[in-house]
């Protein structure tokens, strides 16, 4: 099986959990277990936050871009800002790292997505933007395809 | 529009204790902080038990404001307690070490005896 979707929506922060919503209603269809649905959920909202927060600084006329491919039991994600981009994405992904402590934020979104995925990977041009690739294979829902 | 999250706080004694529900990201992150911030400020505040148990989704932007209070409650020398925490809270709370500086008891009354709340 193979499926996608596309989804673009204003950089505002009642929209983080209308996209990780979304997404968890798209993939609901490769069966996925509810700590798999939880891993997703997570990851997308951490990197829509990122998105709103540091590509755009909260303004709110940036807009996300979240493209989701299905094929077989893996899940593709691609959430896309047009903002600031990050001078250092080596320095921001490190554990606990923030470039805005004064707005207590814990570091953590890097090393969440990370942990959650089987696959992570920035590519970010500063003034352009950062996009966000992350990738799963489901394993709970083997039953169906053997 | 809907709540994601909503909360209550409760004074027992020198504890305040804080039942959050429903789902905790950024956008409902400065809100909590700012209502919270204000209970510590109280007067009467040493303590806090925070109760996850209808916690259903929680972000990093959550673990930034169980941190920033954590060390507003440490200033004021108290200790805070964390109840009822669900499979997947707790494996945030894992991977970001926060374990290490705050304890994580079974439900409410545990940890209200902990800090020694007589029930």
């Amino acid at each position: 099986m193979s499926n996608f979707m596309k989804v673009e929506f204003a950089a505002k922060s009642e929209n983080e959990s209308f996209a990780r919503t979304t997404v968890a209603a798209f993939i609901a269809q490769l069966d996925p277990t509810v700590e798999e649905l939880t891993e997703i959920k997570t990851v997308v909202s951490e990197a829509v936050t990122n998105a709103i927060i540091h590509g755009y600084e909260e303004n709110e006329k940036g807009t996300v871009l979240i493209e989701c491919e299905l094929k077989d039991d893996n899940i593709s994600l691609t959430i896309r800002d047009f903002g600031n981009g990050i001078e250092d994405v080596d320095e921001a992904i490190q554990p606990m790292y923030t470039s805005k402590p004064e707005l207590e934020r814990s570091g953590m979104g890097f090393t969440i997505m990370e942990n959650f995925m089987d696959h992570f990977e920035i590519e970010s041009i500063p003034n352009h933007g950062t996009t966000v690739t992350l990738r799963k294979k489901f394993l709970n829902n083997q039953s169906a395809y053997n | 529009m809907a709540l994601s999250l909503t909360y209550d706080f409760e004074q027992k004694q020198d504890v305040l204790l804080v039942r959050l529900t429903g789902e905790l990201d950024h956008h409902e992150a400065e809100q909590l902080k700012n209502d919270w911030q204000s209970y510590l400020q109280n007067g009467m505040t040493k303590h806090v038990v925070v109760n996850l148990e209808n916690l259903y989704f929680m972000d990093s932007s959550g673990l930034g404001v169980f941190l920033g209070r954590y060390k507003e409650v440490k200033e004021i020398g108290g200790e805070m307690v964390i109840c009822s925490i669900n499979y997947d809270v707790q494996r945030l709370f894992e991977l970001s070490g926060l374990f290490k500086i705050i304890d994580a008891v079974e439900n409410e009354a545990a940890a209200l005896a902990r800090l020694g709340v007589a029930l």
